[in-house]
Formats: C-alpha cells, sequence, structure tokens
C-alpha cells in the first residue's frame, strides 16, 4: 500500500471512529513523523532511551534552580556486577538480584513493555511458596522465641519463679520443634 | 534418558508436521514455551564456563530423574515406540546434526552457534560452549533447551490448532522440574528472565499459519496491522528475523506480565486465531468463485514445476508447496495428501535434505537433490 503523502511504501496506518465516520491514512514513517504521529511504537530500546533515560539525563528544575533532591537510584547489581547502562546496551540484566537492583528504572519500563503491567499474575512456583511459607514461619517462631527470652529473663530478675518455669517450658517446647 | 543415536525417526518423527488436528487446513502447528532460571545462578550471558558446566549439569540430571516422558499422549503414528527423553550435548554435535535440530524447531540458530563466554575469549565457541537439548521421543512433543539465553527453554507443540493441549503438556513439564528445581521469581515481577520482556509468566504461545489467500489478497496487511494493535509479534517461518517463507507466519503474544496464561491462551485461541482462520477460509472461498481458474492455476504451475524442475532452491520449493498445500486442502489436487506436503516442507531443507540422501551435499548438488527427492515423492516413484 502506497502512502496518501508520497509514492513510498505506507507502514504506519491511523484508523480513527467518529460520530460513527470511519476515517483512515496510510502514511510512510517519514510522512508520519511530518504529521505528529509517532510510527511503529516503541521498541523496548525506545522505551528505556524515552521513559528512563531521558527523565534522569534532562534538568529537574529550571536553570539557577537547585534540583530537589531525590534518591539516586543504584546503578550496579551485587549479584552480577551488571550497571544499568550495560542493561540499556544489551536489553538484558545479568541475574535475579538484577531485578531488585533496577526495581525503580525496570518498574516504568516493563509497565510500558507490557500494556501497562505492574504486577505478575498467573502460576507460581509451588517451591517458592513453600519455601517463602517456610521462612515466614521461621520468622515468626524466632520472634516468639525472642520474646520469651526476654519475658523469662525479666521473670527471673523479678524472682518470680514459678512464671519463669512456665516461660523456660515454653521455650524449651518450641526450640525443640526447630532450629530457630 | 537415553543419549546415544540421534532422532531415530528423522523422517516422520515430528509431531508439529504431522497432517490432521483442528483447522489443520490453516493452522500447521500449535507451541508453548516457557523461560526459566535457576534461581542463586547468574543468567547465561554473565556466567562463565563453570557455572554454566554447572548450570547444565544440574538441568540434565533433574530433567533425566523428572519423568518428562509420561508428558503429553503417546503419537498414533509410532505407537510401538516407547516414550524416552532423549539427552543432546550440542558440544558433542556435528554441524549438520544441529542444523537438522533447527529445521526441527526443536533449537534456535543461537542454541546451535552458542554463545562466546566472558572468561574463554578464544578456542571454538561451538564446541565449548556448555548447552544441550531434551527431546521427548518419538514424536518430539516437547523438547528443553539448556543454557539458552534462559537456564531452561521448555517447548511444547501440537499439530493443528491445539494450543491449549501444548500449554497443558507444557505447564505439566514445568510442575515435574519444579518439584526438583528452585525457579528464579519474585512476587512482583513472577519468573524472572535473562530479557525482560519474557519476565512474569515466560511464557510465548505461538501458533504456525498457513495464509496463502491472505497474502494473495493483500488482506495479509490487515492482519498484521491487527495483530500488532494487539500486542501480538508476527514472525516468519523460523521465528524470529526470518522471512514469511511459503506464506507461514507465525503469530504469538508479546506481553508476558499482567496477563495469566490461562487469559494468554483463551485470547489466543478462543478469539484471535478463529478469527484469522475464519478470515483466511472466507477468502480461500472469494478466491475459488471469483477467480477460480486463475487459483486452480496457480496451484498446477506449482506443482507442474515441482514434479519436472531439475534444479530447486529452499526458497522456491517452500513457495511451490505452500501453493500446492493450498490445492490439497481446498480439494483441487486430489493425487497429492497432506502429510506429503508437510513432509516435503522439512525434507527440503538442507540438513534434512543430505540425511535423506545419507551424504554430504554442497549447494549446487542440494539444489539437485531437492529436485529429484520432490519428484520422487510427488510422483511417488522410489
Amino acid at each position: 500500500m502506497k502512502c496518501d503523502k508520497c509514492d513510498n511504501e505506507a507502514t504506519v496506518h491511523e484508523m480513527i471512529v467518529k460520530g460513527g465516520v470511519k476515517t483512515e491514512r496510510h502514511l510512510c514513517e517519514h510522512c508520519a513523523r511530518e504529521l505528529g504521529l509517532n510510527p511503529g511504537g516503541a521498541t523496548l530500546g525506545q522505551l528505556i532511551t524515552k521513559f528512563v533515560v531521558a527523565p534522569q539525563g534532562q534538568p529537574l528544575a529550571p536553570a539557577g534552580k537547585p534540583a530537589p533532591a531525590r534518591p539516586t537510584p543504584p546503578t550496579t547489581c551485587r549479584g552480577c556486577g551488571t550497571t544499568f547502562p550495560d542493561f540499556k546496551q544489551t536489553g538484558r540484566v545479568g541475574c535475579s538480584e538484577c531485578y531488585t537492583t533496577f526495581e525503580p528504572q525496570l518498574g516504568p519500563l516493563l509497565e510500558r513493555a507490557h500494556e501497562g503491567a505492574t504486577h505478575h499474575v498467573g502460576k507460581r512456583p509451588t517451591r517458592w511458596e513453600e519455601r517463602s511459607a517456610r521462612a515466614e514461619a521461621d520468622s515468626a517462631r524466632r520472634e516468639r522465641v525472642d520474646d520469651l527470652r526476654r519475658r523469662l529473663e525479666q521473670a527471673v530478675m523479678a524472682e518470680q519463679y514459678e512464671a519463669a518455669a512456665v516461660l523456660r517450658d515454653e521455650l524449651r517446647k518450641i526450640e525443640s520443634q526447630g532450629t530457630v | 534418558m537415553a543419549s546415544e543415536g540421534f532422532i531415530p525417526s528423522y523422517e516422520t518423527g515430528t509431531e508439529w508436521l504431522r497432517a490432521g488436528g483442528q483447522a489443520s487446513d490453516v493452522v500447521m502447528s500449535s507451541r508453548v514455551r516457557l523461560a526459566r532460571n535457576l534461581a542463586g545462578w547468574r543468567f547465561g550471558h554473565k556466567a562463565g564456563h563453570g557455572d554454566r558446566q554447572k548450570v547444565l549439569e544440574i538441568c540434565r540430571d533433574r530433567i533425566a530423574a523428572a519423568g518428562l516422558s509420561s508428558v503429553g499422549a503417546q503419537s498414533s503414528s509410532a505407537p510401538s515406540t516407547p516414550p524416552q527423553v532423549m539427552w543432546i550435548d550440542l558440544r558433542e554435535s556435528p554441524p549438520i546434526e544441529r542444523q537438522l535440530l533447527v529445521e526441527r524447531h526443536l533449537i534456535s540458530k543461537q542454541h546451535s552457534k552458542g554463545k562466546p563466554l566472558p572468561d574463554l575469549k578464544s578456542g571454538d565457541i561451538e564446541t565449548t560452549d556448555p548447552r544441550g537439548v531434551a527431546v521427548a521421543l518419538p514424536d518430539e512433543r516437547l523438547s528443553i533447551m539448556v543454557n539458552e539465553e534462559d537456564h531452561l527453554r521448555i517447548q511444547a507443540v501440537r499439530g493443528g490448532l491445539a494450543l491449549a493441549e501444548a500449554w497443558a503438556d507444557a505447564d505439566r513439564a514445568d510442575d515435574l522440574l519444579e518439584s526438583k528445581l528452585d525457579f528464579a521469581y519474585s512476587p512482583r515481577f513472577g519468573y524472572l528472565t535473562c530479557c525482560p520482556t519474557n519476565v512474569g509468566t515466560g511464557v510465548r504461545m505461538s501458533l504456525m499459519l498457513h495464509l496463502p489467500a491472505l497474502k494473495l489478497t493483500g488482506s495479509i496487511e490487515k492482519v498484521k496491522r491487527a495483530a500488532s494493535d494487539m500486542n501480538l509479534a508476527v514472525r516468519g517461518f523460523y521465528g524470529e528475523g526470518s522471512e514469511a517463507a511459503g506464506d507461514f507466519y507465525q503469530i504469538s503474544n508479546q506481553t508476558t506480565l499482567g496477563k495469566s496464561e490461562e487469559a494468554i491462551l483463551n485470547d489466543l485461541a478462543g478469539q484471535i486465531i478463529p478469527k484469522i482462520v475464519e478470515y483466511e477460509r472466507k477468502e480461500r472461498r472469494d478466491l475459488i468463485s471469483k477467480r477460480g481458474a486463475a487459483l486452480e492455476d496457480q496451484v498446477y504451475r506449482a506443482l507442474g514445476l515441482l514434479t519436472h524442475a531439475r534444479l530447486l532452491t529452499a526458497e522456491e520449493s517452500m513457495q511451490m508447496l505452500s501453493h500446492v498445500r493450498l490445492g490439497v486442502v481446498m480439494g483441487l489436487v486430489s493425487d497429492v495428501d497432506l502429510a506429503t506436503v508437510n513432509a516435503l516442507m522439512l525434507l527440503t531443507q538442507p540438513a534434512h535434505l543430505q540425511r535423506v540422501m545419507g551424504t554430504d551435499l554442497d549447494q549446487e548438488q542440494r539444489r539437485a537433490a531437492r529436485a529429484q527427492l520432490i519428484r520422487r515423492r510427488l510422483l511417488k516413484t522410489t
């Protein structure tokens, strides 16, 4: 299909339905740009430049006024040494931890690349769920043990030996259930 | 897990060329790919040789122990062959065998070549980069690439429009592997992948469609635009960067975050693909009623060329086989069956051709051999 404005192949197509009337425009990339259309949508690379890199590269406040202070996101992953410029260049992260390290930068980028999605929906690994449930249980038990030890110490100090014996038995019971 | 020999049933085994299945006049195959990485290990391009070797060993051993041969029902085409999972270490495979795997869609071109490692600058990458593939035999419905871009790429494939079945196979294989491996996962981003375009479900569902009528009438451009608007990718016969050889198009989801596997499946198999199938069928009917003689002429010219040419390139063969395929499914050609046409599409690829002929062939020899093979198969001579 030819461009509406010139003889080039049309690669940008626009359809507007207004008041039940449909109008179509078929343009080449050059003419589309001239008419202010964004041809081709945005690639991942473009998204990185447009939505992540550019805002940081631009002045945050008019010249003469100091830019408001804001935390600088980390630029190097501790897990694998990948830097954010590395990611921008290759489009690939180096390890799982990169997702945590670069979360502030990756979040908006992924949102654009995945139709506005911010969070995973769908299958989860069963073992991960078991692992996190186990970690949560461990953490709860650890807190309970700390609390009992503190109260036991207080009871001994206050010479409340009967209460201390109850706390000691409870502590032994929990400790025998697993390592904390 | 077997490791000796190589694809014993290379001529008939592959599921995706099996004629039959739902909507097989338009849909060649349905494919589901899952990207998975092991927790606690760097992703491929950031890992050294030692780490890649360890990941390979872990994955290979867990794949062997996971009972994957039970995934998917056994193909009726080879009921006497017991299901098994074969492991192929690609470092040890000769180039022609790796090419054979690429042509069968069991590994990517990138996986065939291997990747340069940060700690091994020199040497032959193809024979040193630790990588492999597990293939479920006899029908190759399931395959798992190890150490491609992600540590694991699980692929399930079915002939015709059977995306739900392919997803069920991939999901089951994933469950079996996950019972033995800790996958990299985060509650916010889902399954963590090397490329953030795959993060979330890590799923790519794709359908290989034969759309000669839409191509002929130019309506394919509308389909491409609509697919793009719905955030779907349209690719050629051999995936990313390949041309739409022989009017074959792969349509797949691009969004992997914030959309469940079932939602992606329902969008594609329940909504979008049936519409494209119906569109292609309508264009085929219109062609028959309005330009029947021209269509029949095109089909028979292609058949004439294929049964008489003495030199054929892979590209020309694919295009002519595409015309003949259209003639067969529309009932214009009666003495050629769909399974033969489908098989020829694979067997005329360079590595398969050399395997069928039983000898190494240069490009010019391949053209002659290709023409000979096609003539023999279509004319049913030996």
